[in-house]
């Protein structure tokens, strides 16, 4: 997903002591192939990353590990390992949430099977170590989406970006973490930005898969970039890790005229930022989510409420393994052109 | 004073709550309203509500949600959310009182079971109470009653069941969920084409559901859905008995997908899996149906 590979691919190296392999990009061969296997009516994300196994598994991966919990994403694993293993290949299957619990003594318990050697005060300092490399990539991800619209000079928030990932992968402390993230984060403020007096402010929401992995959402958000928006997304890795607990309970109180109740997922967050935009001056909201994602499906109607309410426009996307590119940009376009007559207005 | 009107919509929690719901309210002295069986009318209600990807025993049920919006002063839309740890329950069952509520304007009654946070039923029903100004030694009282009814239903159902399992003939398993195995679109007419065409029907939610959650973890290790640990738990309980199982789903349930698909690449049964669509033609269900039974009726000679 994105960047994320990084810190997983540190922490996994060193506390493991096994030579990971980061699977490939997504491409339109990866999703045929996780199409071709998986049931009919299950949602994206599955047909991806079983693309994605696959995948590894010819390059002569051996060891697969997965995570997930929440709605289906828990469920995930079983039936993966079980289409994998009738497919005849030969590998161990590393999952570390069951039951859609987890707790730190099963990580332990699972991942002493592929390092025996395992010292818990390493998983604990390298763990804690790639938890800040997330928390500063998703901070730097943030100041990036609301900026990269406006850069004069091309390419200049990607090409620093890669650059800071690749001192990221090899630090060797939390001190020397820090350190170069403070440096980075200088450099990113120093890049020229043009923007214009009030640019257009556009919120995504959705289902968290669609929303964080670029290809799944068609590159989206660059899309959005070259129309000189500026771009607002809550989820990321940390916030789903760390943060969701409490903000739940926020985002709960917040819109309690319009939800009671959690509703599995990330429909509760959604209806409470969907409430969060509108109150805060954004032109547009944009839903994305995967098809056949049952929670996103009971929040849109609320959202569209809510939406209505405060007369926000709202656009829905809801992605599949083939939906077409060119349809996604004419609708995208579709949308800009409106927020534009309405900012005319 | 009038009685109190409270409308049950026949879809999803009806067929597992309703019969503690009915003696309960009853016992209370407040008069059910039940929307009728679903119909085409129903269903392009729901559809009108509905959001296009919502599954179809969703749509349905806001269906009869719509039927029943102005025949009734309360609407009964629980929430469910999980009987502990290993026992969520679907997504359309926490979300439905949210989106029942922003929906329709109708005054809801609402209980919400979550065990994780100590909230059980008769929490609930005391909430319900509450709203309905019925005192508390009357609450305890009636649910008793109903409890003691639903028991006495649920044993006679059970034992028809394992009656029908020791009879001679064709015996199919029907794998699916109680709210579309007993719906007037999505299951009965398929049950009633079997019927006609001889054959005995076992109903995977008639068992007792202790026995079956239990045995579910010998078909999946990391299973976490009660309402599908029931389904397919039942498979193991009557392997032996049975010729062969049809796993009956609307499209497009989530867990069915994936819970269903794991068991069917583990069994070692002929099996039929139907997804029913809001399609109004039963043509092509019955040939498959037909062609179904006749490789039993050849496998058992």
């Amino acid at each position: 997903m994105g960047n994320y590979h990084i810190p997983v691919k540190y922490l996994f190296s060193k506390i493991l002591k096994v030579e990971v392999m980061s699977s490939p990009p997504i491409t339109s061969k990866t999703v045929e192939l996780g199409t071709k296997y998986s049931p009919d009516f299950v949602c994206t994300p599955f047909k991806y990353t079983l693309g994605t196994f696959l995948e590894c598994l010819e390059k002569g991966a051996n060891i697969l590990v997965q995570a997930g919990g929440g709605c289906r994403y828990g469920y995930y694993s079983e039936l993966q390992e079980q289409i994998l293993n009738d497919l005849g290949y030969n590998f161990e299957y590393i999952n570390l949430v069951t039951k859609g619990k987890t707790s730190i003594k099963h990580i332990i318990k699972e991942l002493k099977k592929i390092n025996p050697h395992l010292r818990q005060v390493k998983l604990f300092y390298y763990g804690l170590i790639a938890k800040q490399m997330v928390k500063y990539m998703d901070k730097i991800d943030n100041f990036i989406r609301e900026n990269i619209g406006f850069e004069v000079e091309e390419n200049s928030f990607i090409n620093l970006q890669n650059k800071m990932l690749r001192r990221f992968s090899k630090v060797k402390s939390l001190y020397q973490l820090r350190k170069i993230y403070k440096k980075y984060l200088k450099e990113f403020k120093e890049i020229k930005v043009n923007k214009g007096e009030h640019p257009l402010k556009i919120g995504i929401i959705g289902e968290l898969y669609t929303v964080m992995e670029p290809f799944a959402n068609y590159y989206l958000e660059k899309l959005l970039a070259s129309y000189n928006i500026e771009i607002k997304r809550f989820t990321n890795v940390h916030y789903l890790l760390f943060e969701k607990k409490r903000k739940v309970k926020k985002y709960l109180k917040d819109a309690k005229k319009y939800i009671k109740y959690r509703m599995g997922a990330d429909a509760s967050d959604n209806i409470g930022r969907t409430k969060y935009l509108c109150e805060n001056g954004y032109d547009g909201i944009i839903h994305i989510k995967s098809s056949f994602c049952t929670p996103e499906i009971g929040a849109m109607p609320i959202i569209n409420k809510i939406c209505n309410i405060y007369n926000v426009p709202v656009i829905f996307f809801s992605f599949d393994a083939n939906t077409s590119e060119v349809g996604i940009k004419t609708r995208i376009e579709a949308f800009y052109d409106m927020l534009e007559m309405r900012r005319g207005k | 004073m009038d009685k109190i009107k409270v409308g049950i919509p026949r879809g999803l929690f009806y067929y597992y709550y309703y019969d503690i719901w009915k003696p309960f309210f009853q016992e209370l002295n407040v008069e059910i309203v039940e929307s009728i069986p679903t119909n085409k009318d129903i269903i392009s209600r729901g559809l009108n509500l509905a959001n296009d990807e919502m599954c179809l025993s969703f749509k349905i049920y806001l269906g009869h949600i719509d039927y029943l919006k102005d025949k009734c002063d309360y609407l009964l839309v629980p929430r469910i959310d999980n009987y502990g740890l290993a026992n969520q329950t679907c997504t359309n069952f926490l979300a439905a009182y949210d989106i029942v509520h922003n929906l329709v304007d109708v005054k809801i009654l609402n209980y919400n079971i979550d065990y994780r946070k100590w909230e059980q039923e008769l929490d609930g029903l005391f909430k319900i109470g509450k709203e309905l100004h019925k005192k508390r030694r009357d609450i305890i009282r009636a649910y008793h009653a109903s409890i003691k009814r639903y028991e006495k239903k649920k044993n006679k159902d059970i034992k028809d069941n394992y009656d029908n399992l020791d009879k001679e003939g064709l015996k199919i398993l029907i794998v699916s969920h109680p709210y579309n195995t007993y719906d007037e679109y999505i299951g009965k007419p398929i049950l009633e084409y079997l019927k006609q065409l001889g054959v005995i029907i076992i109903y995977s939610d008639k068992f007792d559901t202790l026995e079956t959650e239990e045995l579910a973890y010998s078909l999946s290790d990391t299973i976490y859905f009660k309402y599908s640990k029931e389904n397919i738990g039942a498979i193991p309980l009557v392997y032996k008995k049975i010729d062969g199982i049809i796993f009956l789903s609307s499209f497009p349930c989530g867990l069915d997908s994936l819970v269903n698909e794991l068991v069917m690449r583990k069994i070692n049964k002929p099996y039929l899996n139907l997804v029913v669509d809001d399609l109004d033609s039963l043509t092509g269900i019955k040939t498959r149906l037909e062609s179904f039974i006749d490789i039993l009726e050849q496998k058992r000679n």
